[in-house]
């Protein structure tokens, strides 16, 4: 069964949330992990901290042994980050997009679906 | 194998300029073929090979033996017996391979025919929303239409190898991704037919825009989109849209040959010899129209034909039905609000109310990106100069010169604005 990677992009949670909007939301999420649970949709996935505890990792030179530098922060600072994600394991495409339109991620922000490189079939 | 510069399926003989007839019934063949080894082979490029391979054949024995009755089902034959040649040549098969050979094996000659259904789920998967628009035009005319990658970027003026890259990256996409070859339920359709409807328009368009006799006439997209909307219809005779889309690019197309004149220069509607139209399409056009708005479900492809079929049914510019028009571009405004339908609402509108209610409507689109569109100037100046305010139509046409346009359009703009000087005098 391919496997395919449902990014979940929105805008990073502010200090003080809004405690009822956080209860529907994880309610919507609980009944995605049901649903897709229930189908043998779901490969996996989970929910990253916020981008403020990021911290990105760049090897100089651009081989292997060059200087370590870490930076504080998310690789791309953008209004919409990665919040996390799934593994769907559909048949094609298309079920991957139904099941990626019903990620509450999905109406709060953005999901970018991206194919999973099945490295059986990598020659 | 060698992949790399082999001829598109629909490649042509050129003889004299003129295309063998003996190509083009492989050309347009070609489009079902295809889509039926592509749900054979489950892949793209192996269908076009095993096509390609069947093409070469039936070159050598149609101008010998003449063509067969069913000339797709003879290539489809052929084709089937080339990629399952292949597959037995290769020693290590993949599960892909294995279910092909499955598919391939079963049943013979017509059975393995699913006409309707092959057609629909190759114009379904070139047009997936998953593919960029443009990506979706040059697959489509590739695979659907079988023409070549240089007959594609000569009549969207873009460099060959962007439409082959284009091609190449969707037919990546397409596999990797795994975008499947069906056609979409029922309750899909609305969303998919969209990008479908917007593909072949794109079409009609860019052969509709390319200046005369600039391709020898061996490319004809716009008659390609027509065709393609036929099928369509003949598909979906349900979709209200198709035949829309259809009547739209009749009633459209019918008034070609008068759009320019002897040396190829722009003609306005108001200057056309309309004895020039063709005026059995306008009547098949006037007909679809009548018939699919009784259906009582309007769509923009609808309502922009029943405006064509207006203009196609008024003896001159003077008695066309301007009050008409302009209401059914108001309704179309309504729900598609675009500057295009904007700027062909006023018009229409100062046809009825006069040149100062058509300026009125623009203003609206002043500071709006709409600047940057060279007609929206060249509305704008036509409603001045009515009104005597040459000055500001000359400049109104200066600032239609500054924006982006083909030659054929500047040559006209610079025309009028020539024009302009010598009125004023």
């Amino acid at each position: 069964m391919p496997r395919y990677a449902a990014l979940i992009y929105g805008a990073e949670p502010s200090g003080e949330s809004d405690p009822e909007l956080w209860g529907k939301i994880m309610a919507e999420y609980m009944h995605f992990g049901e649903v897709g649970g229930a189908a043998g949709v779901i490969g996996g996935g989970e929910a990253l901290h916020p981008t403020t505890m990021a911290t990105t990792v760049h090897v100089t030179g651009g081989a292997k042994g060059g200087d370590v530098i870490a930076t504080d922060g998310p690789f791309a600072e953008t209004k919409e980050v990665l919040g996390g994600f799934y593994l769907l394991d559909c048949k094609d495409l298309d079920e991957a997009l139904s099941w990626a339109a019903q990620i509450p991620g999905a109406w709060y922000g953005r999901v970018e679906v991206r194919p999973v490189i099945d490295m059986s079939e990598m020659g | 194998m060698v992949r790399q510069g082999r001829s598109a399926p629909g490649h042509r003989h050129e003889r004299d300029g003129l295309i063998d007839p003996l190509d083009e019934i492989i050309r347009i063949e070609g489009g079902q073929v295809l889509a039926t080894l592509i749900r054979l082979t489950g892949d793209i490029d192996r269908a076009e090979d095993a096509l390609h391979d069947a093409i070469v054949v039936a070159a050598d024995a149609w101008r010998r033996d003449g063509v067969p009755d069913r000339p797709g089902a003879w290539l489809t034959t052929v084709a089937r017996n080339k990629e399952l040649d292949r597959i037995r040549r290769e020693a290590r098969r993949a599960p892909k391979e294995v279910e092909a050979f499955r598919l391939l094996t079963e049943g013979s000659g017509s059975d393995v025919i699913d006409e309707r259904d092959d057609r629909l789920r190759l114009l379904f998967t070139c047009c997936h929303p998953a593919l960029s628009p443009e990506s979706q035009v040059a697959l489509a005319l590739r695979t659907i239409c079988g023409f070549t990658t240089v007959d594609i970027a000569r009549v969207f003026l873009v460099p060959e190898p962007t439409i082959g890259q284009r091609i190449s990256r969707a037919k990546a996409k397409i596999t990797k991704a795994r975008i499947p070859y069906r056609v979409p339920d029922a309750h899909e359709l609305p969303d998919r037919l969209r990008p479908v409807l917007a593909t072949v328009y794109a079409v009609f368009t860019a052969g509709h825009h390319a200046p005369v006799g600039e391709l020898g006439g061996r490319v004809d997209f716009a008659d390609e989109a027509i065709r393609l909307a036929r099928l369509l219809v003949e598909l979906m005779p349900d979709e209200a849209e198709c035949v829309g889309l259809l009547a739209l690019m009749l009633a459209t197309n019918a008034r070609r040959r008068a759009r320019t004149d002897a040396a190829g220069e722009m003609v306005l509607l108001a200057d056309q010899d309309r004895s020039l139209w063709d005026g059995a399409a306008i009547a098949e056009a006037a007909a679809l129209v009548d018939s699919v708005l009784r259906r009582g479900r309007p769509g923009a492809y609808q309502m922009q034909a029943a405006i064509a079929c207006l203009h196609g049914a008024a003896p001159t510019y003077a008695d066309t039905d301007w009050p008409q028009i302009a209401e059914l571009y108001l309704l179309l405004e309504h729900r598609w609000p675009t500057p295009v339908v904007r700027v062909n609402r006023a018009v229409a509108v100062a046809e009825v109310a006069g040149p100062q209610s058509g300026l009125a409507l623009l203003d609206d689109l002043v500071g709006s990106p709409t600047e940057r569109w060279h007609l929206y100037w060249s509305a704008r100046a036509d409603f001045q100069r009515r009104l005597g305010e040459i000055d500001a139509a000359a400049d109104s046409y200066r600032q239609a010169l500054g924006c982006p346009c083909n030659d054929s359009d500047r040559r006209f703009l610079e025309r009028r604005l020539a024009s302009l000087g010598r009125e004023h005098l």
